[in-house]
C-alpha cells in the first residue's frame, strides 16, 4: 500500500479521530498527538487494513483506547483543561457574540460529564454516527448507549436551562 | 403546528430516541433565527455541536515507508560487481618482477636470502625446545600410577 492509498483511506476519518480524542483529552495540543500516534499505528500495521471490516470504526475504537491510556497514564497529571479554540460560522455575527458566552457553557458541561457519555455525545450529536456503529466503536450494546446518551442529554439541558434561567454557572 | 413538532422531537431527542434524520431536523430549526423564546436555551447546545464538526486535524503525520531491501537486486549488483573484478583483475595482474643478469650478483643475492631464512628458522626451533619440559612433565605423572596401586590394595582390604 503506497502513502497515497492509505491518506485516502484515512482523511475521511482523521478529523472524527483528532475530535474525539479532543473530546476525551481536552487540550488540542494532547489531541493532536493522540490523533497523530493513531494513524501512525495504523500505517504501521497496513498490511492487516484490509483485514478490517470498518477501518473508521476500528480506529475510533484505537482512538478511545489510546485516550483512556492516556488519561491513566502519569503524564495525564500535567493535561491541562484550559482552551477555547472553537469557531462558530455559522451565526451572524451579532448573534455570535452574544452566543459565544453560552456556547462556552456548553463546552463545560460536556467537559464535566463523565467520559462515556462524553463520548456517547460526541459521536452522535456531532460525528452524527448510527447507533449500531458507536456501538460497535465503544464496546457496548445499543440499549446501553441510548440510555447514557438520554443521560447526557438531560443532563446537558437541565445545566443549560439552570444558566439561562438564572445567569448561574 | 412546526413548534409542536419540535416539541415533540426535543422530548424524543431528550430520550435517545430520534434518529439522525429527525435530530438534523432538531439542528437546522435551532441553528435558524427563530427559535421559540421558551426553547432558547437549546440554541448554544446546537450550535456548539454544528461548529464541532467544523474542526479539523491540521497536524502533519510523518509516514515512514519501512525500507525493505531487495536481495535479489543485491545479489544481482553483486555478481555484476565479481564480474569487473575478474575483468580488472586480470589485466592489473602482472607476475613480471624483474631479473638479474648478472649471474654472480644472482647468486650473491640469493645467498643472502637463504641466510636470512635460516637464521629465523633456528629462532623458532630454539623455541620449540621447551616442549621437552613437557615431556619430562608427563614422566612425573607416571607417579600417579604408584597412588592408584596403593588405593587399589586398601580398598580390597
Amino acid at each position: 500500500m503506497t502513502q497515497i492509498e492509505f491518506l485516502n483511506i484515512v482523511t475521511p476519518f482523521k478529523d472524527k479521530v483528532f475530535r474525539l480524542a479532543k473530546r476525551l483529552l481536552v487540550s488540542t495540543e494532547e489531541a493532536e498527538d493522540a490523533t497523530q500516534e493513531v494513524l501512525i499505528k495504523l500505517w504501521n500495521n497496513k498490511a492487516k487494513i484490509q483485514e478490517y471490516k470498518n477501518v473508521e470504526a476500528f480506529s475510533m475504537t484505537m482512538t478511545k483506547n489510546y485516550c483512556f491510556d492516556k488519561l491513566k497514564s502519569k503524564q495525564a497529571q500535567n493535561l491541562k483543561i484550559v482552551h477555547s479554540n472553537y469557531e462558530d460560522k455559522q451565526t451572524a455575527l451579532q448573534k455570535q457574540v452574544e452566543l459565544k458566552d453560552s456556547v462556552s457553557w456548553v463546552e463545560r458541561i460536556i467537559e464535566d460529564l463523565p467520559e462515556q457519555q462524553r463520548m456517547i455525545i460526541q459521536l452522535r450529536d456531532i460525528e452524527e454516527y448510527d447507533f449500531d456503529e458507536i456501538a460497535k466503536m465503544l464496546d457496548m450494546n445499543n440499549t446501553a448507549v441510548r440510555v447514557s446518551l438520554s443521560r447526557a442529554r438531560k443532563t446537558i439541558r437541565e445545566k443549560l436551562t439552570n444558566t439561562h434561567n438564572y445567569g448561574i454557572k | 403546528m412546526v413548534l409542536n413538532n419540535i416539541e415533540k422531537l426535543l422530548e424524543k431527542y431528550d430520550n435517545g430516541e430520534t434518529t439522525l434524520k429527525e435530530e438534523h431536523i432538531l439542528k437546522n430549526y435551532f441553528t435558524g433565527d427563530d427559535v421559540a423564546p421558551h426553547l432558547e436555551m437549546y440554541k448554544p447546545m446546537f450550535a456548539y455541536f454544528l461548529a464541532n464538526q467544523q474542526e479539523q486535524f491540521t497536524k502533519d503525520v510523518p509516514l515512514k515507508t519501512k525500507r525493505i531491501l531487495n536481495y535479489k537486486w543485491i545479489s544481482v549488483a553483486a555478481v555484476v560487481l565479481l564480474m569487473l573484478g575478474f575483468y580488472f583483475g586480470k589485466s592489473l595482474n602482472n607476475n613480471d618482477l624483474g631479473t638479474y643478469d648478472d649471474p654472480q650478483l644472482a647468486f650473491n643475492d640469493f645467498s643472502k636470502s637463504m641466510e636470512l631464512i635460516s637464521q629465523k628458522l633456528n629462532r623458532g626451533t630454539s623455541t620449540v625446545g621447551y616442549l621437552n619440559e613437557v615431556n619430562k612433565g608427563t614422566a612425573t605423572l607416571g607417579y600417579l600410577n604408584e597412588i592408584e596401586n596403593t588405593t587399589n590394595i586398601i580398598f580390597k582390604n
